[in-house]
C-alpha cells in the first residue's frame, strides 16, 4: 500500500519534471508574447526601454482605429496589404490543392514504375529553404531570366516581372474595354471606396510581381500536400475501386464519384492548412520583394514586421498582428462551416478513414507545419 | 453512386474473397487502352518532374558561370566557361561565419528538441499525474497559434528577457515544439507496457527506465523528429530576423537573404547568389536523400499500416 502511494508520488513528481521544460519554453515564447503584445497594441510604446515601464501610456483602441478608422497612410497601407494577400490566397489555395491532388492521383497508379523517383522530385522543394528557393526564382523570373527566355522561344516578350506593379484584373478589364489598363479606371469605381482604397484599387487583382511569388509558393507547397493526399489514397481499400470498375465506371468517373468523395477529410485538412498558411506569407515577401513594387506585394505579416522593426510603430505592428490573427480565425471558421459534412453515412466512412491514418496523418500534419513555417 | 455505397460495405468484411478473386471476375481490360493510359501517365509524370527539377539544374549550372554568361544564356544550365569564382567570392565574405552559426543553432536546437519533446511525450503517454490532461490540451492549443502572428510578440519577450542578440535568444525559443511532443507521445503509446514493468521490477527509477529502456526502442520516432527539427531550424528565417541584429550572429538564411536584397543585390551577380543557395541546400538535401524513406515512406507506411 505504502509502496504504491510512493510510486504514485514518484510518478507525479517525474511527470511534472518531464513536462516542465516544454511547458516553460512554450509558455515563455508562445503564450507570454501574446499577452505582452496585446498590451503593446493598446499602448504608445515607441521601442525604447521596456514596454512594461511606467513611461508607457495606455491609448486604448487608438492603434486599431488608425488601421480601420479614419483615413491615413497606415490605413491605406493596411488595406493594400489585405487586398494583396486576399488575391494571393484566392489563387494559391485552390491551385496548390488541385496540383497536389493531381500529383497524388498520378503517383497512385500502381501499374506505373519508378514512382518513388517522381515522388521524391515533387517533394524535394518542400524540404529546402525559402531563401534558397527565393534566390532561384529571382533568377528564373529576372528581366533577362529563364522564364522570359522561354517565352521568347514562343514569340512572347515577357514583362520585367519583379518591377511590374500592374494588377492582373486591371489588365484583363482593360483588354475588354473597362478602364484604361492599369492607368485609370471608370469614374464609378475610382470615386468611391472602402478603407482608403477606391473600388478600382480593390479590383486590381494580384500584380505581375505577386504572380511570381504565387507561382513559387504553389510549386513548393504542392509537394507537402501531395504527400497527405497520397497517404489517404493508399488507405482506400483496393476493393472500392475494383467494385466501381466492375460497375463499368471509367477512370474519370471513378476518380470523380468514388476517389474524391473518399478523400473529403484530407481535402478538408489540406484546404484548412492552406488557408491558414497563405494568410501568413512572410518569408517569400521578405526575400523576394519587401512589399515592392508600389506596395503590390505588401502583406499583413510583412507590414506588421516592417511597421514595428523598421518604422518603430510598435503599437501599429502588434495591432496588425492581432487583426491578422482574427482574419485567420474567421477564415478557418467560415471554411469549416462551408465544408461541414451534411450526410451522415459518408461522414462515418470518412471518420473511419481518418482514424485509420494513425501516426501517418500526424506526421503529414507535422510536415505541413514545417512547410508552413517555411512559408 | 448508390451502387458504390453498397459496395463499400464489404470494407472490412471477412467474407470478401479479396482483390485477386474480384479482379478475376472483372472483364479483361482493353490492352491498347491500358497502354495509352500508361504512356499518358509517364508523359505527365516526366513533365512535372521537369518543372520540379529544372530550377535546381539551372541553379547549380548558373553557380558555375560568369556574370555575363548567366545573363546571356539563362535557359542553358551548362556554363560556356566553367568557373568556381562565385564560390571563391562567397568564402571571401562572411559565408563561413554564417555557415558556422547555422550549424551551431541547428545542432543545439535539434538536440534540445529531441530530448525535451521525448521527455514530455513520455510523461504525457505513460505517467499518471494530476494536470496531465490540462497540459496535453494546452500544448495542442499552442499549435493553433499562427506562427507569423507571433513574430513581433516574440521580439518583445526576447528583448524583455535580455537575451536579444545572443545565441540564447536565437536558440532557446526553438528548443521545444508541440508537434514533436505529440509525435513522441503517440509513439510511446504503441510500446508495450510490459517492457517498462520488467525494468521497474529490476528496481530502475522512472528516468532510468525512460532513458535506457524506452528511448532505445523509440529510435524510429527519434530519427524522424531529429530530421524534421534539423530541417526546420536550418531553414528558419523570421525568428532569426527578430531575435538578433549583429552581423556576427547571421545564419545562412539571414545572411543570404541580405545578399539577395542588400548592397550586393543591386547588381545582378546571379552566380554568387545561386552558389550561396546551392551551399545552403546541400546539408538538408543530403539528409533528405539519406533519410527520404523515413521522411516520405515513414508517413505513408504509418498510414497504410493503420
Amino acid at each position: 500500500m505504502s509502496r504504491t502511494t510512493s510510486a504514485r508520488a514518484g510518478e507525479t513528481r517525474s511527470g511534472w519534471l518531464f513536462v516542465t521544460p516544454v511547458v516553460v519554453i512554450l509558455g515563455l515564447f508562445l503564450v507570454a508574447p501574446i499577452l505582452m503584445a496585446f498590451w503593446v497594441s493598446l499602448s504608445d510604446w515607441a521601442g525604447r526601454g521596456s514596454p512594461l515601464s511606467g513611461a508607457v501610456t495606455f491609448v486604448g483602441g487608438q492603434n486599431y482605429t488608425d488601421l480601420l478608422g479614419q483615413d491615413s497612410l497606415a490605413r491605406s497601407d493596411f488595406a493594400t496589404s489585405i487586398r494583396n494577400n486576399f488575391y494571393y490566397v484566392l489563387l494559391v489555395v485552390p491551385l496548390q490543392t488541385v496540383l497536389a491532388l493531381g500529383l497524388a492521383l498520378l503517383l497512385n497508379q500502381r501499374r506505373l514504375k519508378g514512382l518513388s523517383f517522381f515522388r521524391t522530385s515533387y517533394y524535394f522543394p518542400t524540404v529546402t529553404s525559402s531563401v534558397a528557393i527565393g534566390s532561384v526564382f529571382l533568377f528564373l523570373f529576372a528581366g533577362s531570366g529563364s522564364v522570359n527566355a522561354l517565352l521568347k522561344l514562343v514569340g512572347v516578350s515577357g514583362p520585367n516581372w519583379f518591377a511590374d506593379p500592374r494588377g492582373l484584373l486591371h489588365l484583363l478589364l482593360g483588354a475588354v474595354g473597362v478602364g484604361n489598363g492599369d492607368e485609370q479606371g471608370p469614374a464609378a469605381l475610382t470615386d468611391h471606396g472602402f478603407l482608403s482604397l477606391s473600388w478600382w484599387d480593390w479590383l486590381a487583382g494580384p500584380s505581375v510581381a505577386m504572380i511570381t511569388i504565387i507561382a513559387l509558393v504553389i510549386w513548393v507547397s504542392a509537394g507537402a500536400y501531395m504527400l497527405m493526399f497520397l497517404a489517404a489514397l493508399q488507405n482506400i481499400p483496393a476493393e472500392v475501386f475494383e467494385a466501381a470498375a466492375i460497375d463499368g465506371a471509367s477512370t474519370w468517373r471513378r476518380t470523380v464519384s468514388v476517389t474524391i468523395p473518399l478523400l473529403r477529410p484530407t481535402l478538408f485538412t489540406v484546404l484548412t492548412l492552406g488557408l491558414i498558411g497563405t494568410w501568413q506569407v512572410f518569408d517569400q515577401i521578405y526575400v523576394m520583394s519587401k512589399g515592392n513594387p508600389s506596395k503590390t506585394t505588401l502583406t499583413p505579416a510583412y507590414l506588421a514586421y516592417d511597421s514595428s522593426i523598421n518604422q518603430g510603430a510598435w503599437g501599429q505592428g502588434t495591432a496588425i498582428s492581432f487583426v491578422l490573427f482574427a482574419i485567420i480565425l474567421v477564415m478557418t471558421g467560415i471554411q469549416s462551416w462551408i465544408l461541414r459534412d451534411r450526410d451522415k453515412p459518408r461522414r462515418r466512412l470518412g471518420r473511419a478513414q481518418r482514424g485509420g491514418a494513425g501516426t501517418g496523418g500526424d506526421v503529414g500534419g507535422y510536415l505541413a507545419t514545417a512547410g508552413r513555417q517555411q512559408r | 453512386m448508390s451502387q458504390t455505397t453498397s459496395r463499400t460495405t464489404p470494407y472490412g468484411d471477412p467474407q470478401d474473397a479479396g482483390p485477386a478473386a474480384t479482379r478475376a471476375a472483372a472483364p479483361p481490360p482493353d490492352e491498347a487502352k491500358r497502354r495509352v493510359g500508361k504512356i499518358v501517365g509517364y508523359v505527365l509524370l516526366t513533365l512535372f518532374a521537369l518543372v520540379y527539377l529544372f530550377p535546381f539544374v539551372i541553379q547549380v549550372g548558373t553557380s558555375f558561370k560568369t556574370d555575363p554568361d548567366a545573363t546571356n544564356s539563362p535557359l542553358n544550365p551548362i556554363p560556356s566557361a566553367f568557373t568556381t569564382q562565385a564560390y571563391q567570392q562567397l568564402f571571401q565574405q562572411d559565408f563561413g561565419l554564417w555557415f558556422t552559426n547555422s550549424v551551431i543553432v541547428a545542432v543545439v536546437v535539434t538536440a534540445g528538441r529531441v530530448f525535451f519533446d521525448s521527455l514530455a511525450g513520455y510523461a504525457l503517454a505513460r505517467l499518471r499525474f494530476r494536470g496531465r490532461q490540462a497540459i496535453s490540451l494546452g500544448i495542442i492549443a499552442t499549435m493553433a497559434v499562427p506562427g507569423v502572428v507571433l513574430l513581433i510578440p516574440k521580439f518583445l519577450i526576447i528583448k524583455q528577457l535580455g537575451i536579444y542578440d545572443t545565441y540564447a535568444g536565437m536558440i532557446v525559443p526553438l528548443l521545444a515544439d508541440a508537434a514533436g511532443v505529440f509525435i513522441m507521445k503517440q509513439f510511446f503509446e504503441t510500446i508495450p507496457v510490459s517492457l517498462e514493468e520488467a525494468a521497474k521490477l529490476d528496481g530502475a527509477g522512472i528516468f532510468r527506465t525512460f532513458w535506457s529502456v524506452v528511448l532505445p526502442v523509440a529510435r524510429p520516432a527519434l530519427i524522424t523528429i531529429t530530421i524534421l527539427s534539423f530541417q526546420s531550424s536550418w531553414n528558419e528565417l523570421p525568428h532569426f530576423l527578430v531575435s538578433r541584429q549583429s552581423p556576427d550572429l547571421n545564419t545562412l538564411t539571414t545572411g543570404v537573404a541580405g545578399l539577395l536584397t542588400g548592397a550586393l543585390g543591386a547588381g545582378n551577380r546571379y552566380p554568387l547568389k545561386l552558389a550561396a543557395a546551392v551551399l545552403m541546400t546541400i546539408p538538408v538535401a543530403v539528409l533528405f536523400f539519406v533519410f527520404q524513406k523515413r521522411i516520405i515512406g515513414g508517413s505513408l507506411e504509418g498510414a497504410v499500416k493503420e
